[in-house]
Parts: C-alpha cells; sequence; structure tokens
C-alpha cells in the first residue's frame, strides 16, 4: 500500500467490511490500521467484546489456520500478534467496565531451564482474547512458582510450555508434586511447545497437549464447560 | 563391510573431516538437508526413508542426529529400525561434550557452531524473518544473554562471523572451541563408546 491513491480509507468501509478489513490487516501485522479500525468501531457504538471477538480474535484464528497448514510461518505470526496486541491495548480497560464474560482463571508459564516465551505468548493473549483471565508466570518457572500462583490465584487451568527436549520433562516434575500435594485434581493441566506431542502429554499425565494456540483455546473452553457441568 | 552414515547436512563438513583425520574408508556420508534443522517434525520420516532406501546395503548404518527438537520420536524411530543414532539433546551439546553441557547448565545463551556461524543469514537471520523485520529481535532473543560460538575448527573467519551474528543479536559474545566432540566416537562405536 504504498501508492497514495491505493491507500483505504478505513472509515469509509461499512461495519461489516471493516470488519473483513481487520482480518487481513492483522493477517499483514497492520498495527496501525487495526488500532485505528478499533477506533472506528467504538466510535460507532460496538462494544469492547463484539470488536475483541468478532474483529481480533476471529483474525487471529484465521492466521492460526494458516500456520497450522504451512501457509504463514513464526515471523508472520508474531506480527500479527504484535497488531492484536495493539489493538487489545485499547480494549483491555473498556472490557474491565464493560464486565465482558469471564471463563476460567490461567496461570500460565514457560517451565524451569526454558525462557522460551514466544509460543506461550500467543497463548496467552489468545486465552485472553477469548476471556479468560490470565496469570502470566513469564519464563524459567521452577514448581514453587507454579504451585504457589494456582493456589494464591485460585485459579481454574495451569499451562505450562517448553522448547527444549531438555526442559520438557520438568513439566512432569510440577505435575507429580501436585499430585503428591493432593491438588492435581484441582485443576486442569495443559501443556504445550514444540518438541511436545499427545503421547508426551498423556505421559506426564497433563489433562491435554495443545498443538498451538487455537486449540489451547479450545481445550480450555471444553475443560471449563465441563467442569461447570459437573458441579 | 560399509558403514552408511545417515547425517543432518549441518555436520557434513565434520563427518568428512573425521572420516580422513581418522582414516575411517569403511564409512560412507549420505546428507539429509540441513534446513530440517528448522523442521524437526520432518526428521523422523526424512531419517526412516533414508535407512529404508539403504538397508541391506551396508553391514552398518548410523544416525548422525541427537533428539535435535524432536521430542523423542526420533530416539524411537531409530529403535524401532534397529538403527542407532547420537546420544544428547542436540549438536551444541555433543559438540561440546553431552556430559559437559548438561554440567553448564546454560539457560540464557544461544549457540552457534561452525556450520551456523557459516550460514547464520540463511539458517537463523532470514528464517526468523529478521531480514524483512528487524524489529522482530527482541521477541526471539530478548531472553538471551549471550551468544556462544562452538568453534569445531581454529577459524578466524567463523570466528568473525560469529562475532558479527552475537553484535546483530544485541547478545554478548563468547567462544569456546570444542572440536568435535562426542561426534567422533559416536560414528566410531555407536552410543557405547561415548
Amino acid at each position: 500500500m504504498s501508492d497514495e491513491e491505493d491507500d483505504l480509507i478505513l472509515d469509509e468501509l461499512d461495519d461489516a467490511e471493516l470488519v473483513l478489513q481487520m482480518h487481513d490487516d492483522l493477517y499483514d501485522g497492520m498495527s496501525d490500521e487495526i488500532a485505528e479500525a478499533v477506533h472506528i468501531l467504538l466510535k460507532r457504538d460496538w462494544t469492547p467484546y463484539d470488536i475483541l471477538t468478532k474483529a481480533l480474535v476471529e483474525g487471529m484464528r484465521i492466521v492460526g489456520i494458516d500456520f497450522r497448514d504451512g501457509i504463514l510461518f513464526v515471523p508472520e505470526v508474531l506480527l500479527a500478534a504484535g497488531a492484536m496486541k495493539k489493538g487489545m491495548h485499547i480494549l483491555k480497560p473498556l472490557l474491565v467496565e464493560t464486565g465482558a464474560p469471564q471463563l476460567g482463571k490461567v496461570v500460565i508459564g514457560t517451565v524451569k531451564g526454558d525462557i522460551h516465551d514466544i509460543g506461550k505468548n500467543l497463548v496467552a493473549m489468545m486465552m485472553e482474547g477469548a476471556g479468560f483471565e490470565i496469570i502470566d508466570l513469564g519464563i524459567n518457572n521452577p514448581v514453587e512458582d507454579y504451585i504457589d500462583a494456582l493456589k494464591r490465584e485460585k485459579a481454574d487451568i495451569l499451562g505450562m510450555s517448553a522448547l527444549l527436549t531438555t526442559t520438557m520433562p520438568y513439566m512432569k516434575i510440577v505435575i507429580d508434586t501436585m499430585v503428591e500435594q493432593g491438588i492435581r485434581d484441582d485443576y486442569i493441566v495443559l501443556v504445550g511447545g514444540a518438541p511436545l506431542n499427545e503421547e508426551f502429554g498423556k505421559a506426564i499425565g497433563s489433562d491435554a497437549y495443545c498443538r498451538d494456540a487455537a486449540v489451547a483455546v479450545e481445550t480450555a473452553k471444553e475443560f471449563m464447560a465441563r467442569k461447570h457441568n459437573q458441579a | 563391510m560399509q558403514t552408511l552414515i545417515i547425517a543432518c547436512g549441518a555436520l557434513a563438513r565434520e563427518v568428512l573431516a573425521l572420516i580422513k583425520l581418522n582414516g575411517w574408508q569403511h564409512m560412507e556420508l549420505q546428507c539429509l538437508p540441513a534446513d530440517l534443522h528448522l523442521r524437526p517434525e520432518k526428521i523422523p520420516d526424512a531419517v526412516e526413508a533414508a535407512v529404508v532406501a539403504a538397508r541391506g546395503q551396508y553391514a552398518r548404518i548410523f544416525v548422525a542426529y541427537a533428539d535435535c527438537g524432536t521430542g523423542g520420536l526420533l530416539a524411537a524411530r531409530c529403535e524401532s529400525l534397529g538403527v542407532e543414532m547420537i546420544s544428547g539433546p542436540h549438536c551444541y551439546s555433543f559438540f561440546e561434550g553431552n556430559d559437559a553441557f548438561a554440567a553448564r547448565g546454560e539457560v540464557t545463551s544461544f549457540y552457534l557452531t561452525d556450520f551456523l556461524a557459516r550460514q547464520f543469514e540463511a539458517f537463523v537471520w532470514r528464517p526468523m524473518g529478521l531480514d524483512k523485520h528487524p524489529e522482530l529481535r527482541d521477541l526471539y532473543f530478548g531472553n538471551y544473554e549471550k551468544l556462544v560460538f562452538l568453534a569445531q575448527t581454529e577459524d578466524d573467519a567463523l570466528t568473525q562471523a560469529a562475532q558479527a551474528a552475537a553484535q546483530k543479536l544485541g547478545l554478548v559474545f563468547e567462544r569456546r572451541f570444542t572440536g568435535y566432540g562426542d561426534l567422533g566416537s559416536a560414528l566410531d562405536h555407536g552410543n557405547s563408546g561415548t
């Protein structure tokens, strides 16, 4: 869009066109355009929750599908995530004010010995967008950090991430400690990260291995629904 | 009787150097594309296809890969194929020596080998999209503190390239000469020799 005459005037689009344009802009990682479009929809009296779900989360869902299918790669996903983050930054305080639905509370962090947080940050952002409250413990977390946060925050879900073959076994240490303390069944435990797979998730006693951020959101929703049905 | 070494393309020079150095005339090298390094989930199938194609033609087939981000799937595949592979998580570890690497317990170091120093643009900078979006650098590398160049050979040009890479990534530079580490004994004896 380098030619001035090609520039799109976002404010001239109707709502449906603008939302589709936001999906495209998210896909292309255009954060300034996303911020502008969010402001336009707010001016048009859209609720922050609708902007979040129909424009941003839906846009990122499309990005997620193309990442899974090998059409997009990590750099493009990071740029898209950056654009979504910019939109969410505007919406977040408004969502609090307007009382958007809360699906549950998630403690999330990368395991001890591992400093990789790209995947974890994407999952946290998508879960937040879906309506989960996120307690992000960051990187390199020992078992005590996870367990303290779960108890302190009265969380529903524990999310653990690892990028390294050498650090992923630490997830089992966390789960085993939860079992020893008799608190394992109080929480839904989801795990993810590039070298993990479904068998590993089962072998260490997690509730589910989540292949990507979109799967993590759907899995978390599913487990929360089951939890409510049991209550 | 001949031995076939099925190796990651990133190890080609090192394996050939060891074959020459040790006079291992019974060894043949077949490399798989080095860019599998960027897609570890594809390594087990690629290795299996190479092993199956070579089966029956060699007295021994050895897989010159460590786990390399496959999360144990390559080890399981090699076991089912009845072939040995290199112990350890990745080449950074076996070049330094698996025990020594584990003992360091470094968390915030990003590693380059001779291959990666030579191919930094093609295997690190461009695949991460940093040529087009340098603003992503700190998202990838913000949690790292230093770049450790694990040097297999004494090569000033490679050291300079690794140092330039560290500067580009905004990391402190450290060079460690490792030589070929556990690679030689793994090729020669399998893991019983390491």
